[in-house]
């Protein structure tokens, strides 16, 4: 607890300097992220044409208040009139915010039915949800090149009680992943979200897109950035132990640059599927290798397991488990297939044979577990 | 209709110890367990958000895990809904609505003891398995949020528990209604027209019927979790057919009217408070009934508001945008016969005045940010952030919670008999109404920054105004116990208060001594 005391005292008294000096304003910010799509300038136009429209009642319905709090006081010697009601103020005071109602609803509106608008769009991104990462889905003519984008797992480390790393100190903390999610600048972007798991929700501020990731739901939304640069948003809905965790980095670019980034995925994704499609026998050493990739990254099985298989809050451990240590026929069916009803995912779907032989392997060969080698062909052949 | 009521002589003999609380069946008695159990899981409720606010204080994780981070959540949003405020107000009707209405009593008593007993049994079914798992870090209690959508919930192997809890709760919430339309409708005072009830009494009648309306929704719903869970069923697993979304929709068809069922108590403790301090009969009765009555009414049409991110077609999102900015009207014109009633009268500034003028100006600002939330495409910025923590927080801390402190200062004297102590009660309010903002306000800020609600940890821009929200929160918590020893002082006992308490008092309930002898009307008044 020494270290958190210290923190603490230390956020305390740099907050009193900046309240002092005013900085709190310029540094930080009030309001909403700047837009960088259009849609998003709609969107804050319409919130502060809501948020004025607000200020302005207030204004007008606490001046009434506090004049009669001041002057019909009674020690001020005010005697109460024994009007209580007035059927003509009543009337349009139901009637005028009647009124002020439809000078927001009628751009709401419009804006609403823009947003909705999804039509003509140059491409489209698959983007789905999984505890707690997101995968990314593009078609290269004809090819899927698909990948995972998971927070910097250096960062969820840092955020670990006792870490004894100062976050603060952290560039972009919690706001850095692997693998950014790449697109054009100007062109009209399609997004199909869904969930493999539980609802998450897509948000980038700056973009002003939210919408919520539902397994068994395929629900459209679309963006055209106007401004090459990256950036950051976080999972919206709340997904599970680490919703904290899952960020959202979207890196815009130049047309030609993103062709080229797209190309260069694609030429990946061939190699990857290649690799894991053949026949090939691995050594252990090999599979243990890649598997600890996966274990910390890609499959962000160390969220739930611990970084050292040590089981993290509900979730069971594997250093030691029947299942890490027994026939291997058990382990694969887990992994490949999860189980219904738990937090436990079919990584099948994320993972391909390769993948999931290389992080079974490490599971049953580490922090003190020995047991068999899986291979390729073994996932092949399980159900 | 009245019921005539004569007493036996050992009726009037009060049991003592245990018993009396046990097998009790006198309305003030199970008002005041209410109020008791409410205000102990306030202070639960209060602990658990505590816990939130200090690992929030800072980013990086310092004191709890975000399991538990997301249970401390979970149980703060259930405990508070369903612990503090709903019981505090069926405790408020229980003394309140028979001596209102010149009744002894209510009209079901065994049915009234029944409802609250059944309420400790709930809480602790919820918050057992809070201690199951050996240590209290590993505890396993629910950490899928207050809202507890599928599939999240259906990850959570200890569900059958939250089951039965929200199962118990729903029972008691429907007897206490059932027993409190039946008192209202049966056991008003000869000359009591429904027209000239209290408004206190006119909202609990709507709130109850609210309730009636949505609690089996609530139940319903949390049954369609357990065969899920439990019996193979699909109905919101998406693998076997079924529908995360329909989730949603049975939820917040429960859920929206269930936060008007507790500011409509609200709205009625404000309106007994502010004419009796201004001294002037409340402005517009009769709109002020119709408004309560069409806020009930719109409060079942407009729950997708919630959900606007789910994906609805657009002809819904419209509908369900419409729908929800026209709740402003009626609200409106609450707030507007409150300060008309308040105009040109002759104001004091009693404690529970200052409550209901804080309740009005922070319930406003709540009712703007609400305003704003209604907007659709507003919302898909807003929905999930520190926006909507800091819009529900000014709703039902500043709205519901300080309404009935407002309304303990306004009853206490006739409760217990004796008058409390000012100084420490002036304490009490502007500790509380400066730390409330204190922890609020900036919650705004965070929000339209980009905070997403329900995070353990965050990014480092919003350092500042968290550090803000967590000093605020411990202010305001420990403000709370100035309250509890007020109480506990003024119940021991203190300057007498006379029957009528107040000087510009009306209404029944001070035609009665103080304190309130043990059977309310013995004989029923006559009413003009
Ligand atoms: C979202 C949390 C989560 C993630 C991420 C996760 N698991 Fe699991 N895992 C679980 C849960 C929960 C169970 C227990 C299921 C049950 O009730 O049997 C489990 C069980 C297991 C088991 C069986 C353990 C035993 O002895 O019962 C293995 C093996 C396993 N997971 C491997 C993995 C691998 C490999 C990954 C990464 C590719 C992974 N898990 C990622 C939650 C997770
Ligand atoms: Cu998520």
């Amino acid at each position: 607890m020494k270290l958190p005391f210290k923190r603490m005292t230390q956020t305390i008294s740099t907050l009193l300097l900046m309240i002092v000096s005013g900085s709190v304003l310029a540094e930080y910010k009030l309001n909403f992220q700047e837009p960088v799509t259009a849609l998003g300038q709609e969107i804050f136009d319409l919130h502060m044409l809501v948020f004025w429209i607000c200020v302005w009642i207030a204004v007008a319905v606490f001046a009434v208040m506090f004049y009669s709090m001041y002057a019909h006081r009674k020690s001020r010697g005010a005697v109460s009139a024994d009007f209580h009601e007035n059927t003509t103020v009543e009337i349009i005071w139901t009637i005028v915010p009647f009124i002020i109602l439809l000078s927001v609803a009628i751009p709401a509106t419009s804006t609403l039915i823009d947003i909705e608008d999804a039509s003509d769009s140059d491409l489209t991104i698959k983007v789905t949800g999984l505890q707690w990462k997101w995968k990314y889905e593009y078609d290269a003519d004809g090819t899927p090149v698909s990948f995972i984008s998971s927070l910097n797992p250096e960062h969820k480390l840092a955020s670990a009680r006792n870490s004894g790393v100062d976050v603060t100190k952290i560039k972009n903390y919690l706001l850095e992943v692997d693998n950014m999610m790449v697109i054009p600048v100007n062109k009209k972007v399609r997004l199909l979200v869904t969930s493999d798991d539980v609802i998450h929700s897509w948000w980038v501020p700056a973009f002003a897109t939210k919408k919520d990731a539902i397994p068994g739901y395929v629900n459209e939304i679309w963006t055209k950035v106007e401004k090459v640069g990256i950036y950051r948003g976080q999972c919206a809905e709340l997904c599970g132990k680490d919703h904290a965790f899952m960020p959202i980095v979207v890196k815009v670019v130049e047309e030609a640059e993103y062709n080229t980034w797209l190309a260069a995925r694609k030429v990946e994704a061939v190699a990857a599927a290649a690799e894991a499609a053949s026949d090939k026998v691995w050594s252990k050493e090999e599979l243990i290798a890649r598997g600890e990739k996966i274990y910390m990254g890609k499959g962000g099985c160390f969220g739930c397991h611990g970084a050292n298989g040590e089981g993290v809050a509900v979730f069971p451990k594997l250093a030691g488990s029947a299942i890490a240590t027994g026939p291997a026929e058990g382990h694969i069916d887990i992994v490949k297939n999860g189980k219904p009803g738990t937090a436990m995912a079919a990584f099948s779907s994320q993972l391909n044979d390769l993948e999931l032989a290389s992080v079974i392997t490490f599971e049953r060969n580490s922090w003190g577990n020995t047991a068999s080698v899986v291979q390729p062909a073994d996932i092949k052949a399980a159900r | 209709m009245t019921a005539t009521t004569t007493h036996d002589a050992h009726h009037d003999e009060i049991p003592t110890g245990i018993k009396r609380w046990l097998f009790t069946t006198n309305h003030k008695d199970i008002g005041t367990m209410y109020l008791w159990f409410s205000f102990t899981m306030l202070l639960i409720g209060g602990m658990f958000a505590l816990v939130i606010r200090a690992e929030l204080f800072q980013p990086g994780l310092q004191i709890v895990d975000p399991n538990f981070f997301n249970m401390m959540t979970t149980l703060h949003g259930l405990v508070m809904v369903f612990g503090a405020i709903m019981p505090a107000f069926v405790g408020l009707a229980n003394w309140q609505v028979p001596m209102m209405i010149g009744a002894p009593d209510m009209a079901l008593p065994r049915m009234n003891n029944w409802s609250f007993w059944i309420l400790p049994f709930a809480g602790i079914l919820l918050l057992a398995p809070m201690f199951f798992g050996g240590n209290f870090s590993s505890g396993q209690g629910p950490a899928f949020g207050w809202t507890f959508y599928e599939p999240l919930s259906g990850q959570y192997d200890k569900l059958v528990f939250f089951v039965f809890a929200v199962h118990l709760l729903g029972f008691s919430s429907i007897m206490g209604s059932i027993n409190i339309i039946a008192t209202i409708l049966n056991m008003r005072a000869p000359g009591m027209s429904l027209m000239k009830m209290p408004m206190f009494v006119w909202t609990w009648l709507i709130t109850a019927f609210l309730l009636i309306a949505v609690m089996p929704v609530l139940a319903g719903v949390v049954t369609m979790m357990l065969t899920d869970k439990y019996f193979g069923t699909s109905f919101f697993d998406a693998a076997g057919g079924g529908d995360p979304v329909l989730f949603q929709h049975v939820f917040w068809f429960f859920g929206h009217p269930e936060v008007y069922i507790m500011i409509l108590p609200a709205f009625g403790v404000v309106s007994e408070i502010i004419p009796t301090f201004a001294r002037k009969k409340l402005f517009g009765y009769a709109s002020m009934v119709y408004a309560t009555a069409s806020i009930a009414f719109l409060s079942f049409i407009v729950w997708a508001h919630h959900m606007f991110t789910v994906g609805m077609p657009v002809a819904g999102e419209l509908y369900f945008l419409y729908a929800t900015v026209l709740i402003a009207v009626p609200t409106g014109v609450k707030i507007f016969n409150w300060v008309s009633t308040m105009y040109r009268g002759s104001m004091t500034f009693e404690t529970p005045m200052l409550w209901a003028l804080c309740f009005v100006i922070l319930f406003t600002i709540g009712g703007f940010s609400g305003l704003m939330l209604g907007v659709a495409p507003a919302d898909f910025q807003y929905h999930d952030t520190y926006f909507v923590v800091a819009h529900f927080h000014y709703v039902l801390v500043s709205g519901s919670l300080f309404a009935i402190f407002a309304a303990v200062y306004f009853w206490l004297p006739k409760w217990t008999g004796n008058m409390y102590n000012t100084t420490l009660a002036s304490w009490h309010f502007w500790l509380s109404t400066i730390a409330m903002n204190l922890t609020f306000f900036p919650m705004h800020f965070t929000g339209l920054a980009g905070m997403p609600r329900r995070y353990s940890d965050y990014p480092i821009q919003f350092t500042e105004f968290n550090a803000i929200s967590s000093i605020g929160a411990f202010i305001f918590g420990f403000s709370q116990l100035i309250f509890l020893y007020l109480v506990i002082k003024t119940i021991k006992g203190g300057e007498k208060a006379t029957d009528k308490v107040w000087e510009g008092s009306h209404g029944l309930e001070w035609t009665l001594a103080s304190p309130a002898p043990y059977h309310s009307f013995v004989t029923a008044p006559e009413v003009k």
